[in-house]
């Protein structure tokens, strides 16, 4: 590998762009239309313009993606997270086109993308998983028997893609033919396939991650845990590690499911086993996410490697620089992501120009930006602009140091999640660690 | 009185459930919009009949733009 095509825009093809460079690889950077003057453009080696501003017009689309890194002589392909980082088509077109896709193997994407499927073989792998229909569901009759077998409330899922796009909940026998339709209409609509399945629905979960990596030559390990509870409509808004107050047993057992999971199906470089968490530490596995993720600064933070430079070492066939008992957990870590939306109209989108930018710095503090003052914030695409991260001694030192940095963080031209995040910050049930995924949605911060 | 129905935000129109002459309701979805990608209905203010849809899909609206008509 000598030369990297970062499919991706944003901060986190700024991030990538960087560990390209700490590796000694020559980078590319695509941009659409919308995005000639933004900063990841400027930070590559090489840029190389897609097309027009919709995504799927450019960041989306398959050949001109292939067609750039040809172009540009690149022999390997980064995806970020979002756009095609879990299309395993796109990751098939890099590796027939002779380069290497920096992810894992095309396969492990498409099993895991398959929930029903991914659901079948982390079963088999041992790994608990919600009870519910082992494969798509036909008709709502199929839900009403795991209804009476488990009990309400149920919550109807589609097949063909995950991040809790499209999930009905259904809290009575009677509701379930027009959740069934409602659910088989959104799944058709996100994903272009109407295939759904039901699992029992959980009240007031968290969500307790685990970070795994694996080389080709059959090692895995993991990398803790994230505590990612603190979501809106099951977009993730702040993330810790550790997970505060997990009992012993369940952090273990998350651990050691995460890494049978990602070791039975033979996957290869950086992958993130979800959980939900019940609140007697039981635990379900939810989605394989099999790509970096936008939370992964916080497990660099307490466990010390940079883990995208660890991507390329992987991708290229190296072993883990690491074994199992090299990876600790110091201090703690804390990130905010930081979103053009107006928390006070229900998050709303708030496209714009950013007319003042100041961004915090200091001693523990990380700021992963996409966007500096006068950047334009495109309807075209995820509203993410920025994520602070702080590390400290121990929780309660990062979330001070959090609270710190927010108040010195200025965002004008945009509405930004930034009030909600201090708002969080100061919350209580935050501050002792009592999280639970429908915080934000029942209105804690409000 | 016909009455203007206006898109609360920038965004490209992403679907367009209804159609001239189409009864809806109050709060029913007339036009879905799509921003950073979410989708986000723009809602019939009242009771009405669908006047006229002044948008087609793909295309970009300012916040205030006008995008149907109800009578």
């Amino acid at each position: 590998m000598r030369r990297v095509l970062v499919a991706n825009r944003g901060e986190i093809a700024r991030r990538i762009i960087r560990a390209c460079r700490k590796a000694g690889l020559a980078t590319v950077a695509v941009y659409s239309e919308a995005d000639k003057d933004a900063p990841h453009v400027r930070d590559a080696d090489q840029a190389i313009m897609l097309g027009p501003p919709p995504a799927r017009e450019s960041y989306l689309d398959v050949e001109r993606l292939i067609h750039a890194a040809r172009r540009s002589d690149a022999d390997a392909v980064h995806p970020g997270y979002g756009f095609l980082s879990e299309n395993w088509r796109f990751a098939e077109a890099v590796t027939r086109a002779g380069m290497t896709f920096i992810g894992p193997p095309a396969e492990a994407v498409r099993a895991m993308g398959d929930k029903t499927e991914a659901r079948r073989l982390m079963t088999a792998a041992g790994v608990p998983t919600m009870p519910g229909s082992p494969g798509p569901i036909a008709d709502p009759s199929e839900a009403e028997a795991l209804g009476a077998r488990v009990g309400f409330p149920l919550v109807i899922k589609a097949a063909g893609g995950g991040g809790g796009i499209g999930m009905v909940r259904v809290d009575k026998a009677a509701d379930l033919a027009t959740a069934f339709a409602a659910a088989t209409r959104r799944a058709q609509s996100a994903f272009a396939n109407p295939a759904v399945y039901v699992e029992r629905y959980l009240e007031r979960p968290r969500h307790v991650e685990v970070q795994v990596f694996a080389d080709a030559h059959g090692t895995v390990v993991h990398l803790h845990e994230r505590e990612c509870s603190i979501q809106r409509r099951h977009q993730k808004l702040i993330e810790e590690s550790p997970a505060p107050n997990l009992p012993a047993a369940t952090k273990r057992g998350l651990t050691e499911a995460a890494v049978a999971g990602a070791r039975a199906i033979g996957y290869v470089n950086a992958g993130t086993m979800e959980f939900l968490v019940d609140a007697a530490g039981g635990f379900y596995f939810l989605e394989m996410n099999t790509r970096i993720q936008v939370e992964h600064p916080v497990t660099e933070e307490v466990t010390g490697p940079d883990l995208v430079v660890e991507q390329l070492h992987l991708a290229a066939g190296e072993r883990l620089s690491w074994r199992q008992e090299d990876i600790g957990q110091r201090g703690a870590a804390i990130e905010v992501r930081v979103y053009a939306e107006d928390p006070d109209k229900n998050f709303l989108p708030s496209p714009g120009t950013i007319t003042r930018l100041e961004l915090p710095a200091g001693d523990g503090m990380r700021v992963e930006s996409g966007v500096e003052s006068g950047s334009v914030i495109s309807v075209h695409y995820d509203p993410l602009l920025f994520k602070l991260i702080a590390r400290g001694a121990d929780r309660d030192d990062a979330l001070a140091r959090m609270r710190a940095a927010l108040t010195a963080t200025v965002v004008e031209g945009v509405k930004s999640t930034l009030p909600f995040l201090k708002k969080a910050l100061e919350h209580p049930d935050v501050r002792r660690g009592a999280l639970h995924t429908q915080m934000v949605d029942q209105g804690a911060f409000r | 009185m016909p009455e203007e129905i206006k898109a609360h935000i920038t965004g490209v129109v992403f679907q367009i459930p209804t159609k001239k002459g189409d009864k809806v309701g109050a709060g029913d979805p007339v036009i879905v919009l799509e921003s950073m990608k979410m989708e986000i209905p723009v809602e019939a203010p009242r009771a009405g009949v669908v006047r006229e849809i002044k948008v087609q899909e793909g295309q970009t609206v300012q916040e205030g733009d006008t995008v149907a008509v109800l009578d």
